[in-house]
Order: structure tokens, then C-alpha cells, then sequence
């Protein structure tokens, strides 16, 4: 792909973004190591997906996600520090810590959620996408998902109804290879998730979920189609995760060590960077400086979140209703 | 010969897996269906990478093959479904649905299908499908991963409902599930996969029957009555009101559809009071429902009300410190007895 309208504003944003996210999963990982977590599924690996599609989302249009959404939460533009805090559980968390990894949610940044059952944010996203075209607000849904969700029927029912009704709905799969232990191509029959749009009238696009600004130049048109009222696109993103599932598990149990170095080979922020050093669109010196502020509001985020209280024992029996009477 | 060789113990996962494996050895019409209860999909060099996310299914896939040992997609509504299917027409599928709080995708089938054929057909179509399922609080997973549930389903006529609470039963109660000819769902709690026990587990098959309860331990002064975890915790608490001079009876429950009524009910008439401890929520529970039991048929005898001791009305949180106020504990059970014990 040429990727040529990604200026270097876009560019620095989304190596900025990415790097933020592979250092709040690192940090992640050591939290949970640290056993102040239990499992958490970590994103390493696929910070390009929701980075270069968020890139032509602003705050009024929404993001669903999956068990596995902090990259999703970070490129919608969450708060560090309240996402860090929902994962230690505590008061100052995007839920009062009463949510969790799985169920990161800030509704300010349009961030409708991350969801623990697979497929289940699915039609909900559909549903936002119904609510735009209702109202006539101009607003894009997006939901991201698994390879191993696209096995769900509610993608299905999900496109027809997005399909039949034209919403502005983006369906992103995020293909990383594996749901579970269960590789890709066990899994889903035929051997592709993107083709699966035919059956619907809606496009489906096949793209490299490893290139930033390929994910850009996919997002770019999806986002445009929708925002044209011409209705959903599926996306099927090529990635990889290079951890284990939820952590705990070590993923050579299941692909080889070869497997995993053709996608570490690949890494999306280390091609995104000689992107950008290539086209000279900025200098050595200023990522690092990038670099360092990435790692300088983990650290922030972690010490806040350290710090936070945990809830008070009032909050178990609070949320449950909006009102009581 | 000690006491410790004279007896034997395993895990609760593996009583489950031989339960499992001694079934597909004895009849050839058990078949297994989940989500990564093999793992490594069709890769020959990485069979069994999982053998079930709990490790329930370890090692099945190597001796019975992949014909009869699925892995499937994330398609509950659909491998629950063809399990439905595959019972009605032959075989005893036992399909594993991870966590309860995932029955929402596959409800359809469950309470439509397996639940209503065998009465809309007039007895003449059997389905003798196994669910198994996790169930529980207490391990940070938040509330789509941390559910009980049961009581949903013993709402539904034809759905028969075993919670072991321990190997010994465990083993029982699965390998009873895959004979019966009714569908059967075995909820296994995830904190006592992570125990150790003293229980003897013999080697040989056996089955412990469907729709019976255990007494645990004879008293006379209270009765607590347990299902599954919360057995542990009646135990628990059993033994500090002991120590306090009380003498307290617990009856496992094991069994929520059919429910033991009878042995409820005598036991409540023995000692009077009762405290019900169910970590399932508390609005139309199994507590609800036996305490319902003994306000109904046992209240001449009764010398204060039926205590429930539930979760609460809430989802489950994430938060540790909330999440350890959520579930049913021993000084919950203990201040529920000592309410109604004098
Ligand atoms: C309905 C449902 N079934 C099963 C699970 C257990 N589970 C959690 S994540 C996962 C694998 C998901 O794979 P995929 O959709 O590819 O997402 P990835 O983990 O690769 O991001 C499974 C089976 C679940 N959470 N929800
Ligand atoms: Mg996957």
C-alpha cells in the first residue's frame, strides 16, 4: 500500500499510541505477576489494530471490545490511571474496580465496554450503530472481536441486521491465530473470517494487522463508508498475540517457536518506527522522546493506581439499579 | 499399612477426568465436546495441548482419538445444541460449557430442546446429555466469570441438576449424569478444583444416584445444609458452633433436580432449625425453595425461622475486599446459626 494521505501527525499519534499500550501491558503483566491480578489477557502484539482504525475516531463515535481490550481502551483515549486502577480493583478504576480487566468501560470516550463472553459485544455494537442512524448523529460504531468469536452466531445475525438496515457499524476481527489452544484455521471453515461479508452484501476486507498504516488506510475507508450511510464493513485484521492466553500459559504448548518469531519479525511498532524514520517524517531523538513519556504515564498510572483505595464495602450493593422505587 | 496408603485421594479434576474416562472405556456411544478439551486443533505435534481449560479433559484425546474427543469452536449455541441432537439419536455426549454465566448463548437449547422432548414426545425420545459447567465466586474473575446459577435451571421441568462437592462425589455423581437417560448438568465449583481432600476415592466405577443428599455429620440442635462449595463452609462452621457446645447436622445436597425432600425435611424435624447456605443469588434460589420446603411441610416442627445465607442481590464484583464480602462464609454461617439456635 502506498499509505499515501498518513501525515506525520497521524504517524507520531499512532506510534505513540501503540508504544503507550505495549508498555501498560507490560506493566499489566507485571501487576498480575505480582499477584495484585488474577489472569489478564494481554494485547501485546496486536496494539496496531484498534490503533490505526481509532486514528479516524473521535470521542463521540464508540469502541466494544473483548476479554482482551486494553489496547482497544487505550486507543479510544481512555485515562491511563483509571484503567490501571480498575485492574488492581480499586475505587479510582474506569468502574470503581468493580469491573475489572475484562470489563474496562468509560462512556465519556465512547468506550461502551469490554466484554468477558465471547461475541456477546457484538450485536450490542450493532446496536449503537442503530442508535446513530436513529438519531441521525453521524456516529460509527466499532467492535472488535476475536477469530475465535467469529465462530458465534450473533456475528451473523449482527451483519444480516447491519446489512439489511445499513448501519454504521465497523466489525473488526481481530484474527491473531489462536482462541485459546485452538488454532485459526481448525476453527472456522472455509479458512476466512473477511469472506464471510459476501453472504451479507457487505464488503470484506482481508488486511496485514501487523502494519499500522495499513490498518490506517483500511480504517479510513470503513469509517468514510459509514459515516456516507453506506452501511458495515468487516475487517478481518492479520495479527498476533505473543503472549499466552491469559498469561499464565505458556504458548509453545500449542505453536512453535518459529511461528512466533515470523510475527515478533513483524512487529507493528518496530515497522510503524522505520516507517517513519524512512520517510524522514521525524528524527531518531523524537520518538525517543516519545518513548520516554510512554513509559514516564505507565509509571504515573502505577503509582496511582497503587495508591488508590480500594472501595468502600457500601459499593457491593451500590450500581445494581439505576433507582430503587 | 498406614492410613494414608490404605485410602486414596485425587483432585476434584481428576475425579471428574476418570469419571470421564472410565465412562469412554465402558460404552462407546460417550462422546466429549468443548472448547479446548483437547487443544492444538488438528496439529499431530500438538495434541492435547490443554485437555480443557481446568484440565478436566487431560489426556482423553490421546486414548479415545478425535473422533470422540471434539474440540470445537467458540459456538456454544451450536456444540450445545448438536449434543442435543447427537443424545436424541444415539450417543451420550458430555459437553463441557466452560463457565455457567456462558449458558445465555446456548439457553435455547438447554431449556427448548433437551429440557422439553422427551415430554413433548410423549416418552418416546430420550436425551441423555451431560452438561458440565464451572460455577463460583472467589477467584477475581468479575461477574460474567464468577456465577452459580443452578437455581435457573432447576426451574425447568426435564433438566436434571448435581452439584459434587467433593471427588468421592464427584467422580459418583459424573459418571450417574452420563447413564441417566434425562439430561443432567453437573455444576462443578472452580474453588474446589484448587483443594486438596481426605475423602477415599475408589478406583473401580461407581455411581452415586441422582436426587439423594448426604448427611455429612449427625447433631441435633441445627441443621446446615450445603450445596457443593458451601458445604465446605457448613463444615466449617459446623465445627466452631461445636466448639461452642452446639451440636450441628449438615446435609450435603449434591443433588438440586430431583431434591431430596424427604431427607430435608426429616432432618429439620430432628433438629428444628435450619440454615440454608447457597452462594447462588438469593432472589428464587434453591434456599428460597427449601425454605419454602420447611415453612410448608415441616412448620409444626420448626422452632424458628429457615435461615438463608446467599450471596446478595448483586453481580459479582471485581474487587477482592468486595468479592470477599460477596460470597457465603463460615462467620456468615456461624452468625446465621446463632441467631435462630437458642
Ligand atoms: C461465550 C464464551 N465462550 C467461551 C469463553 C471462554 N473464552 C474466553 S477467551 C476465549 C478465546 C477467544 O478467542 P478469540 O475470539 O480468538 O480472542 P483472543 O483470545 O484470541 O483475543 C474463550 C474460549 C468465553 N469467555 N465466552
Ligand atoms: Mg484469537
Amino acid at each position: 500500500m502506498p499509505y499515501t494521505e498518513i501525515n506525520r501527525d497521524s504517524l507520531l499519534w499512532m506510534y505513540e499510541t501503540m508504544v503507550t499500550i505495549r508498555r501498560f501491558e507490560e506493566q499489566s503483566r507485571r501487576e498480575a505477576d505480582a499477584g495484585k491480578l488474577r489472569g489478564m489477557h494481554s494485547s501485546v502484539g496486536q496494539e496496531a489494530v484498534p490503533t490505526g482504525l481509532c486514528a479516524h475516531l473521535d470521542e463521540n463515535d464508540y469502541v466494544l471490545g473483548t476479554h482482551r481490550s486494553h489496547h482497544h481502551c487505550i486507543a479510544k483515549g481512555l485515562d491511563l490511571n483509571h484503567m490501571m486502577a480498575e485492574l488492581l480493583g480499586k475505587s479510582t478504576g474506569t468502574g470503581k474496580g468493580k469491573g475489572g480487566t475484562m470489563h474496562i468501560a468509560d462512556i465519556d470516550r465512547g468506550m461502551l465496554g469490554a466484554n468477558g463472553v465471547v461475541g456477546s459485544n457484538i450485536p450490542v455494537a450493532t446496536g449503537v450503530a442503530l442508535t446513530a442512524k436513529v438519531k441521525g448523529t453521524n456516529q460509527v460504531s466499532v467492535v472488535f472481536f476475536g477469530d475465535g468469536a467469529s465462530s458465534q452466531g450473533v456475528l451473523h445475525e449482527s451483519m444480516n441486521l447491519a446489512g439489511i438496515w445499513k448501519l454504521p457499524v465497523i466489525f473488526v476481527c481481530e484474527n491473531n491465530r489462536y482462541a485459546e489452544a485452538t488454532p485459526f484455521e481448525y476453527s472456522v471453515a472455509g479458512g476466512s473470517i473477511s469472506n464471510r461479508a459476501d453472504g451479507y452484501g457487505i464488503p470484506g476486507v482481508s488486511v496485514d494487522g501487523q502494519s499500522v498504516m495499513d490498518m490506517f488506510e483500511v480504517g479510513r475507508e470503513a469509517v468514510a463508508r459509514a459515516r456516507a450511510g453506506d452501511g458495515p464493513t468487516l475487517i478481518e485484521a492479520q495479527t498476533y498475540r505473543y503472549m499466552g492466553h491469559f498469561g499464565a500459559d505458556d504458548p509453545l504448548g500449542y505453536r512453535s517457536a518459529e511461528e512466533q518469531q515470523y510475527y515478533i519479525d513483524r512487529d507493528c511498532i518496530a515497522n510503524c518506527r522505520a516507517h517513519i524514520l524512512e520517510g524522514s517524517f521525524a528524527e531518531e531523538s523524537e520518538l525517543e522522546e516519545i518513548d520516554a513519556s510512554c513509559l514516564a504515564a505507565v509509571n504515573e498510572a502505577t503509582e496511582f493506581a497503587n495508591k488508590s483505595p480500594f472501595p468502600d464495602p457500601e459499593e457491593l450493593l451500590q450500581d445494581v439499579y439505576v433507582s430503587y422505587s | 499399612m498406614t492410613q494414608a496408603e490404605a485410602t486414596r485421594q485425587i483432585s476434584f479434576i481428576q475425579a471428574i477426568n476418570e469419571a470421564l474416562r472410565q465412562e469412554l472405556q465402558r460404552d462407546p456411544s460417550v462422546i466429549v465436546m468443548g472448547e479446548d478439551i483437547a487443544g492444538g486443533g488438528e496439529r499431530e505435534d500438538f495434541q492435547d495441548a490443554w485437555g480443557g481449560p481446568m484440565r478436566l479433559t487431560k489426556g482423553l484425546v490421546n486414548e479415545f482419538g478425535r473422533n470422540r474427543i471434539r474440540d470445537t469452536p467458540i459456538s456454544e449455541a451450536g456444540f450445545v445444541g448438536a449434543g442435543v441432537g447427537a443424545a436424541a439419536s444415539g450417543l451420550r455426549p458430555v459437553v463441557d460449557l466452560m463457565y455457567v454465566s456462558f449458558y445465555g448463548v446456548c439457553a435455547d437449547q438447554i431449556t427448548n430442546n433437551a429440557a422439553k422432548m422427551h415430554y413433548m414426545f410423549g416418552g418416546k425420545v430420550t436425551v441423555p446429555l451431560t452438561i458440565m459447567t464451572g460455577i463460583g465466586a472467589g477467584t477475581n474473575s468479575a461477574a460474567q466469570h464468577s456465577e452459580t446459577l443452578y437455581s435457573i435451571f432447576t426451574h425447568f421441568p426435564g433438566l436434571k441438576c448435581v452439584v459434587p462437592s467433593n471427588p468421592y462425589n464427584a467422580k459418583g455423581l459424573m459418571t450417574a449424569a452420563i447413564r441417566d437417560d434425562d439430561p443432567v448438568i453437573v455444576f462443578n465449583n472452580r474453588q474446589l478444583m484448587g483443594l486438596r481432600f481426605d475423602d477415599h476415592v475408589p478406583e473401580d466405577q461407581y455411581t452415586v444416584q441422582i436426587g439423594k443428599s448426604e448427611i455429612k455429620q449427625e447433631g441435633d440442635d441445627i441443621t446446615l445444609i450445603g450445596i457443593g462449595f458451601t458445604t465446605r463452609v457448613c463444615m466449617e462452621a459446623a465445627e466452631e458452633l461445636e466448639e461452642q457446645g452446639y451440636s450441628v447436622e449438615v446435609l450435603d445436597l449434591l443433588s438440586l433436580s430431583p431434591m431430596d425432600n424427604d431427607a430435608i425435611l426429616s432432618s429439620v424435624q430432628k433438629t428444628r432449625k435450619v440454615v440454608i447456605v447457597d452462594e447462588d443469588y438469593p432472589r428464587c434460589s434453591i434456599a428460597a425453595d427449601i425454605s419454602a420446603l420447611v415453612a410448608e411441610e415441616a412448620f409444626d416442627y420448626l422452632d424458628a425461622p429457615p435461615r438463608r445465607v446467599n450471596a446478595p442481590h448483586a453481580s459479582v464484583p471485581y474487587s477482592r475486599p468486595l468479592e470477599a464480602l460477596y460470597v457465603p462464609n463460615k462467620e456468615k454461617v456461624v452468625e446465621a446459626a446463632l441467631e435462630i439456635i437458642d
